[in-house]
């Protein structure tokens, strides 16, 4: 149980970091990427939790990000109260899900066919949202604004203060406040019954079903949920920057699978830290190119090369990597933490895909 | 009646269309089990490869007919060697890998060649039919696509390759002890469907253009032909290009182009619901 | 209905394309029965056991359990209604430990303390008990059908499917789950699939015996066995 002590504590340690004393610092650069990187951190978590844990290969799961995204801009603007817009695009994105889930987990497709379902989905909608620029794609008084997206999307406000949208600090506490709130609740979700259940399905859904379990209806939870987060992070993502139809195409899935990968299928704090640090990759690539001429850093590049060599090379994110190197080390050291982790019904070994 | 005319027409270049992207994808998933994430790449560089070898003065038929297969098998034939070698029977892993690649080469294409749309015009001129018309360089597609499923369907039943294909497919061990090299015929494979996605980008360039991103307009129609098709992968392919063309067409007519291809793929998803082994896992069960 | 039947199969078919591997067959489960399905191999045993539990749909035919058709429902509704089937190649957890698979299996009808309480005594019944906090994935494979019996056993299924129960297990081993068998059938009814003619004897009261899809003979052990007709199919090679 050293281990699981050792992560709850970086853990807190993050959330000191991020909440008390990155504020306080009061860098609005950091505040501002870091919203950013919190709202899209939510979106990897939903991605971690139903592939490493349900193993369902959602290659689309921008999809529900951008949902969430549009159905607050949306229903911001036409209602003007944003907390019950958030809530309007959180349902609306479980709901999303929840239906896509029943045609995919009814159908009994199987994972790589639910991977580019998933994935279509999504571009489906990029390609209608792009195409509704004219003034006909409207929705009560929101505008959908083709490929320039809704830059009008109204910024939360303080609850019972309609007048008084949050300043840039108080989203940033707002979204890395909802990534670690969001982080625990992941957390807790598998290490409910319900959570044993949705494991065992991966391992085995043939011998769930025979013990009783409907594996449909587990994974249909899990993913209406994972949804629902999804719509969170894309509603945190609409207040630090705007909606746009780019939320659903090919390269923010693309990312988001290899945030995950990179930082570790099977866990759920190493989707986040991929994310992260993938992310402030983009960003210095970004301000390394600066001189112009050809840009050998472009992130396209640097990222498909990257998530290619892990796939290749390593099969194994960075976190999991770090957990063997902290086996090794305890291991040498007399502690049995082989037998340790055995003693954890929780240990999520990465699929043996 | 012209209208008619028109519509048929228009129906079996979208048809034609879609059976041509998505005709180096079903060689690769249909025979290897391998998704290709950058195939939509591959088309791109087809593209690519067409547009500047013909600036460079290479005759534009040349360029289409011969340098895109060319380059594009050539690469496919690289990166089966680097990459997919190593990841058969991973089918995750193989279509994670592949995605890196799309990003790759998307990236790569940026450096050398500048985010910029790149096009020739379709060359032939256009067809009238009463009040209206349509490119014949178009309908010459739609020739094309059949010349080349005619073409694969004779080379998997008729010749000692196809049989010797279809055999690894079928039993990788069993051809091995054969005295196959399974190695070597999925290496053909791969390099053969690349080849083709080269001469499928290079086809539709003039019709569409050419950017580093326009893979990910591809990508998903490719997929969704495929494997709502099934296993058959010519038989498949053809049948769910039909049926998926004709809907586009129908909803493009009625609506908007960009409707047209959301009906597409919403049908596509709606149809995997009713048929989840594809077309081919209900009918035409025995046909390649 | 003159006698009290726990399951009730009739004219049960199966076909694969143009193969049929089960073709009409009647079988009739009293409860606390202990029947035993032998016959060689592809004569149907696995894909009738498949049948009843759900994870295929038969082509034609009936099942009745408890009086209600099983045909169409899907596996875990079957289970729900208390069918429980251990598969011939053992279906288990491999990435959870022993403990943690048999209190999932106990806890879809019981409470979280009863689970585990539940989970305690079916190991030890089984004689597990000490390797409850292994990974499953670890264990050789009798202890694995072991492990897969505990998970059947946990929620006390009213008919228990066992298919080639006794398969990789030591003579320990193998004795020890025949007194279990027959201990199970104070609660449950049994259907067992076994190729161990040892341990039909020393068990089995009701023999059905399956040649190419259908029931050849059926009677208590001692004649069944005796019948010149089984020996033929199924004796004679394993007399050999």
């Amino acid at each position: 149980m050293l281990k699981s002590s050792l992560g709850a504590a970086a853990v807190a340690l993050a959330a000191v970091y991020a909440l008390v004393v990155v504020p306080a610092e009061g860098q609005m650069t950091t505040m501002i990427n870091g919203s950013v990187y919190a709202s899209y951190g939510i979106l990897a978590l939903s991605l971690a939790l139903i592939w490493g844990y349900g193993g369902i290969l959602s290659f689309g799961q921008a999809a529900f990000f951008g949902l969430g995204g549009y159905a607050y801009a949306i229903a911001a603007l036409n209602l003007g109260n944003t907390w019950a817009a958030l809530v309007i695009a959180v349902a609306l994105a479980g709901a999303s899900a929840a239906v896509l889930g029943y045609f995919m987990f009814w159908g009994r497709i199987s994972d790589v066919y639910l991977g580019v379902i998933t994935l279509t989905v999504s571009l489906i909608l990029y390609r209608f949202l792009n195409q509704t620029a004219g003034d006909e794609w409207t929705i009560g008084s929101a505008p959908l604004g083709g490929f320039n997206g809704i830059p009008s999307t109204p910024i939360l406000t303080l609850p019972g203060l309609p007048d008084e949208p949050l300043s840039p600090e108080q989203i940033y506490v707002l979204a890395m406040g909802a990534l670690f709130v969001g982080y625990l609740a992941c957390k807790l979700l598998v290490a409910t019954h319900f959570g044993r259940v949705v494991v065992s399905i991966r391992e085995n859904e043939m011998r769930a079903e025979l013990l009783g379990y409907d594996a449909r209806l587990y994974k249909l939870g899990l993913f209406t949920f994972a949804g629902a987060l999804a719509g969170i992070g894309g509603v945190l993502f609409a207040n630090c920057v705007f909606v746009s139809p780019n939320m659903f195409n090919l390269q923010t899935n693309g990312q988001l699978i290899i945030w995950v990968i990179v930082g570790g299928l099977g866990t759920l704090a190493g989707p986040v830290i991929g994310c992260f640090l993938l992310l402030m990759l983009a960003t210095f690539l970004g301000t390394v190119h600066q001189g112009g001429g050809t840009n050998w850093f472009d992130p396209n590049l640097v990222l498909g090369v990257l998530l290619t060599l892990v796939v290749v090379a390593l099969r194994k994110g960075l976190l999991p990597l770090a957990i063997a190197g902290f086996d090794a080390i305890a291991a040498r050291r007399g502690q049995r933490g082989r037998l340790a982790r055995a003693a954890d019904p929780l240990v999520c070994e990465p699929q043996a895909e | 009646m012209d209208y008619i005319v028109i519509i048929v027409l228009q129906l079996a270049v979208t048809v034609a269309n879609l059976a041509l992207i998505a005709a180096g994808l079903a060689i690769v998933f249909g025979m290897m089990r391998v998704i290709n994430f950058a195939h939509g790449e591959f088309l791109m560089l087809g593209g690519y490869a067409a547009i500047v070898s013909h600036r460079a003065g290479v005759n534009l038929w040349i360029a289409m007919f011969v340098v895109a297969p060319l380059v594009v098998g050539a690469v496919g034939a690289v990166l089966e060697r680097l990459v997919i070698r190593r990841l058969y029977g991973r089918m995750i892993d193989t279509m994670l890998a592949t995605w890196g690649i799309s990003l790759a080469l998307i990236g790569l294409v940026t450096v050398v060649f500048g985010n910029t749309v790149s096009g020739i015009s379709p060359p032939l001129g256009s067809l009238e039919v009463g009040r209206y018309a349509i490119g014949r360089y178009e309908l010459l597609l739609a020739v094309v696509c059949a010349a080349l499923y005619g073409g694969g369907w004779l080379l998997l039943r008729r010749t000692s390759f196809g049989l010797i294909a279809r055999g690894t497919m079928q039993n990788r061990t069993m051809a091995a002890a054969l005295g196959v090299d399974p190695g070597r015929v999925y290496a053909v494979t791969f390099a053969a469907g690349a080849a083709v996605t080269g001469l499928a980008g290079a086809l539709i360039a003039p019709i569409a253009g050419v950017v580093p991103t326009i893979g990910a307009a591809y990508i998903a129609k490719a997929f969704i032909t495929v494997i709502s098709g099934g296993a058959a992968i010519i038989a498949g392919t053809l049948s769910s290009a039909t049926l998926l063309g004709s809907i586009n067409t129908a909803f493009a007519f009625a609506f908007s182009p960009v409707l047209g291809e959301v009906a597409l793929l919403a049908a596509a998803v709606i149809l995997l619901r009713l048929l989840p082994q594809g077309i081919t896992g209900r009918f035409f069960r025995k046909s390649l | 209905m003159t006698e009290a039947l726990i399951l009730e199969a009739r004219g049960l078919t199966m076909r694969f394309g143009g193969v049929t591997a089960v073709d009409g067959v009647d079988l009739k489960v009293r409860p606390g029965e202990l029947r035993c399905l032998i016959g060689p191999n592809g004569a149907g045993k696995s894909t009738f056991f498949k049948m009843l539990s759900g994870q295929l749909r038969p082509s034609a035919g009936d099942v009745v359990f408890k009086g209600i058709s099983l045909v169409g429902l899907p596996a875990s509704r079957i289970a729900r209604l208390g069918i429980g089937i251990k598969t011939q190649v053992p279906s288990v957890f491999n990435g959870l430990t022993v403990a943690a698979g048999v209190t999932l299996a106990a806890r879809r009808s019981l409470p979280p303390m009863l689970a585990r309480a539940r989970t305690d005594e079916t190991l030890a019944r089984i004689g597990i008990g000490r390797l409850r906090d292994r990974l499953v994935g670890e264990l050789a494979h009798g202890q694995r059908q072991l492990v897969e019996l505990a998970m059947v056993l946990a929620p006390q299924p009213d008919l228990v499917l066992l298919d080639e129960p006794a398969a990789g297990m030591t003579a320990d081993e193998v004795s020890r789950l025949a007194d279990l068998v027959v201990e199970l059938t104070r609660s449950s009814a049994v259907i067992i699939v076994e190729h161990d003619m040892q341990f039909i004897r020393r068990i089995a009261r009701d023999v059905t015996v399956f040649n190419c899809g259908r029931v050849l003979a059926e009677g208590p052990a001692g004649q069944v066995l005796a019948d010149q007709r089984v020996k033929d199919v199924y004796l004679g090679k394993e007399a050999a």
